[in-house]
């Protein structure tokens, strides 16, 4: 009897050796919903969320967006055009097939052979490969057209599909020739359907169901270590009141996105706990520079003030930021002195505050000779960022109190962004998310001169140009040396900040809710990862 | 009746092709979905494949042949969003929301009718004047605000229901449901409350409203005066006479709870029609928009004719070749 004992004592000590505690289940509730399992299907948060769990790629991101080595253990430069990645040999796909180079330059083909993609994601970066070669299985070498400094932390956007999934010869890097893929490329529902889902994530899928909600496993192959869950639930709940009720009811044990004004409602309980971490997301205003004549401003002697410097500065000390992020944010927020967060590549270390003088302010406007002020209409979304229609309510009050009489029309995501790209703005509200690339990342896109053929300033919709600024960050971004680069990024980012081509706001902050007992590190690019949450029991 | 049905069926197909044209002008002019789809850190020749491969370079006229040319062969249109065809993505969220508006208009039925005509036949008595007012406010109160209370009570607070999701579903001929396991039924019982209310709502209007009415009606009198049971009085010639408009209702309750569950399917996370609806939106799905009220104006259309028929059976008086003219 006491034999029996012992070994049940034992087989129940092992088992929990090798199942520890947390040998669990996990539900999260989402704020959107991915809208494939494909990870080159369309380039948005949650569908890249949901795809890293399935797939990996060559480098990782980490919570502050640094890059990290995943399916290569190491890089390096040949010269400015060439990269060699080594690869990790003892990688195996899901299905127990072997990781090695012809996965990778596999993938890089079906990034570029990808018909029913939204936009094709990651095609840009591969466009830009003159050549990739294996000179063995587990070393890939990339030749790039353009200078591309940023090539690990673009690769880790490009997870890694198993050559598997289709029929293919002896594969190679030749996209005029289909890279030996034989049989037909895969489609979007083969991954929804889990047919093509095969990666070498840390998860593996089970059931991708649209609408009602998506589950993954542990997948027992994966090379990293092995999550704490056995299975993952995700369901997604784009409304944030239905989404925090299924919290507090039990129903989930993590969700996205709490609406700021309900963490006083999680405080209150103690079977719950709240994270928050600033994002890379900066709110900005962005004005309309460029034509003497636009359509939404209205100065008494016909010019568009903009134009002037003194009143763009003007613009930004009338605002009060710390009031913005106490008010309107629930303290939910960082003021912005510049466009990356701190600690974020190339941003300024300790910017100098953005202060708020609205005495200065009307000085300026004098000096500018608006003595008088002027009409604006300023142009917001009132769906696409947190509380995005009382920060613009909040700044046209602010401006209107120095003088510069401001409307507001704030709109619907759809409507706006279409008529922002029409240029049909004089002045207006916008976000941006700095990924990969940190400073580079915003600079490149919204502040530099637009010019298609190096890819930079699409989104300079206010057409702020400045050729000196333009001669740093287009030095920068070819720039492979990592230190001379960031000096670089810095030294745009301060020319950026101080000649007022943009106003920075504020940074929002990423809030995730949960019970206590999960511990989730905040992620600056708001990408909930199952496999990153951690529970006090299994630790 | 042949010439009744061909003739609502031309006035179908009509209807169809006006709520097309409509809907079509309507949705594409409200905004460019390249604009929402795409990365703005896109470079204008990409920008401008995506246009051309969505098909919105060409002039709508020719963007609205095309849709109408494969609308004819059974294609909607391929949401931008999700890649599928948009009939498909719509038809597999049916089921969820069909489920839950049968359950909810059968729940209104058996509890509605059975008050309103008590109501009726008790007119002006405390009790009836109560059940009168509680009514008022059963139809008035916002169905989001309802649910999050229902959530609130049954979920947060007394932890008997979940909050949101469909729950454990069971396949039938391929087709998931939820009434037939535990779990699921556990999910729908509060959105299916949350619709049931007002139409419980108006049915107790409407029964009482149309059985006070009727008692007082010379066939009713008679009918007493002949000795008829009352209980035979009230199934055979009051219910049966003020069932007409009652059908007309539940038709056309059928048709806008199919179409606009949405507020609840939002509330209670429900992966139906309207949530698919909303996003769509949101996304500026053209394809699936357009496709989505395709077949709730489709639905109406259906509905109204079963509704004709129904008033046929119903009542031997109304002759549908009559009607006709």
């Amino acid at each position: 009897m006491i034999h029996r004992q012992l070994s049940a004592c034992a087989a129940i000590s092992l088992a929990m050796a090798v199942f520890p505690a947390a040998a669990e289940d996990l539900t999260i509730g989402l704020a959107s919903e991915p809208t494939a399992v494909d990870p080159h299907y369309h380039d948005v948060s949650p569908n890249n969320a949901l795809a890293m769990h399935i797939f990996s790629a060559l480098g990782e991101l980490d919570a502050d967006q640094n890059v990290h080595p995943s399916l290569a253990l190491s890089w390096d430069t040949e010269d400015d055009n060439t990269w060699v990645f080594k690869l990790r040999d003892d990688v195996t796909f899901s299905d127990g097939s072997k990781f090695d180079a012809d996965d990778v330059i596999f993938t890089f083909c079906r990034v570029m052979n990808n018909e029913g993609s939204v936009a094709a994601t990651a095609s840009s970066e591969v466009t830009n490969f003159a050549s990739v070669e294996a000179p063995d299985p587990y070393t890939i070498r990339i030749k790039t057209k353009n200078v591309e400094p940023l090539l690990p932390e673009l690769l880790s956007q490009i997870l890694v599909l198993s050559d598997g999934i289709v029929e293919h010869g002896d594969l190679s890097f030749d996209l005029e020739n289909d890279c030996g893929v034989t049989g037909a490329w895969p489609t979007v529902d083969d991954f929804n359907n889990g047919d093509a889902a095969i990666g070498t994530g840390p998860f593996v899928l089970e059931k991708f169901s649209k609408g009602a909600g998506i589950t993954i496993s542990r997948n027992e192959n994966y090379w990293g270590k092995a999550p704490e869950w056995d299975k993952v639930s995700f369901v997604p709940v784009p409304s944030a009141g239905p989404r925090l009720a299924g919290l507090l009811s039990g129903d989930y044990d993590l969700i996205e996105n709490p609406a700021a004004r309900d963490i006083g409602q999680i405080e209150k309980r103690d079977d719950l706990e709240y994270t928050a971490a600033a994002s890379n997301r900066v709110i900005f205003l962005q004005m309309d520079i460029g034509r003497e004549d636009s359509p939404f401003v209205e100065a008494d002697d016909g010019s568009n003030p903009f134009q002037d410097e003194r009143v763009r500065r003007a613009v930004s000390l009338a605002i009060d930021r710390q009031a913005i992020v106490d008010r309107i944010m629930d303290g939910f927020a960082q003021p912005a002195y510049q466009f990356v967060p701190d600690g974020m590549f190339g941003g300024i270390e300790n910017p100098e505050p953005l202060n708020y003088d609205p005495e200065r302010a009307k000085e300026l406007l004098v000096e500018a000779g608006y003595p008088d002020g002027f009409k604006i209409t300023f142009h917001a979304t009132n769906d696409r960022y947190i509380n995005d229609s009382q920060v613009a309510q909040a700044i046209a009050q602010f401006l209107t109190r120095v003088g510069i009489q401001t409307e507001l029309d704030a709109m619907t995501r759809s409507i706006f962004f279409t008529r922002r790209s029409n240029k049909e703005f004089s002045f207006s509200m916008g976000g941006w998310g700095s990924s990969e690339g940190g400073a580079a990342s915003f600079l490149r896109q919204y502040v530099t001169t637009e010019n298609d053929d190096l890819g930079v300033g699409a989104s300079n919709y206010g057409a702020w140009s400045d050729p000196e600024f333009d001669e740093v960050l287009l030095k920068a971004i070819t720039t492979i040396d990592e230190n001379e680069r960031k000096a670089l990024l810095q030294k745009a980012e301060q020319m950026a900040v101080d000649k007022l081509g943009f106003i920075p706001i504020h940074f929002e902050s990423s809030i995730w809710a949960h019970r206590k007992g999960l511990n989730y590190e905040g992620r600056k690019d708001q990408y909930t990862l199952a496999y990153k949450i951690t529970s006090d029991a299994g630790e | 009746m042949t010439l009744f049905i061909t003739q609502r069926m031309l006035q179908s197909i009509a209807v169809l092709l006006a709520v097309s044209v409509a809907v079509f002008l309507a949705v594409y002019a409200v905004g460019n979905p390249v604009d929402l789809l795409i990365s703005p850190e896109a470079t204008q020749l990409e920008r401008e494949q995506m246009i051309a491969r969505l098909g919105l370079d060409r002039p709508i006229w020719a963007q609205y042949l095309t849709f109408l040319g494969n609308a004819l062969n059974g294609d909607l249109g391929t949401s931008f969003v999700h890649g599928q065809p948009a009939l498909s993505l719509i038809l597999s969220r049916m089921p969820a929301t069909f489920e839950l508006v049968v359950c909810a208009l059968a729940l209104a039925s058996i509890v509605g009718i059975p008050i309103g005509l008590w109501v009726g036949l008790n007119d002006g008595s405390i009790a009836s004047r109560m059940v009168m007012t509680g009514s008022i406010l059963g139809y008035s109160i916002p169905s989001f605000w309802k649910g999050m209370v229902l959530i609130l009570l049954l979920a947060v607070w007394l932890n008997w229901l979940p909050a949101s999701g469909r729950g454990e579903t069971v396949e039938v001929l391929g087709v998931p449901f939820s009434f037939l396991t535990l779990d699921g039924l556990r999910h729908m019982a509060m959105p299916v409350v949350n619709l049931a209310i007002p139409n419980i709502a108006l049915l107790i209007r409407l029964t009482a409203a149309g059985a006070s009415e009727a008692v007082h009606q010379d066939y009713v009198k008679f009918a007493r005066a002949k000795g008829v049971r009352r209980q035979t009085i009230v199934r055979r010639h009051i219910l049966r006479n003020i069932l007409i408009p009652i059908v007309t209702v539940l038709g056309v309750e059928f048709g806008s709870l199919i179409a606009f569950s949405t507020i609840t399917e939002t509330v209670f996370a429900w992966p139906g029609m309207g949530k698919l609806l909303i996003t769509s939106i949101y996304q500026l799905d053209r394809p699936v928009v357009v496709a989505y009220v395709m077949v709730v104006t489709f639905i109406f259309v259906t509905v109204n004719l079963l509704v004709d028929f129904a008033y046929a059976v119903l009542d031997p008086r109304v002759k549908l070749v009559e009607r006709m003219s």
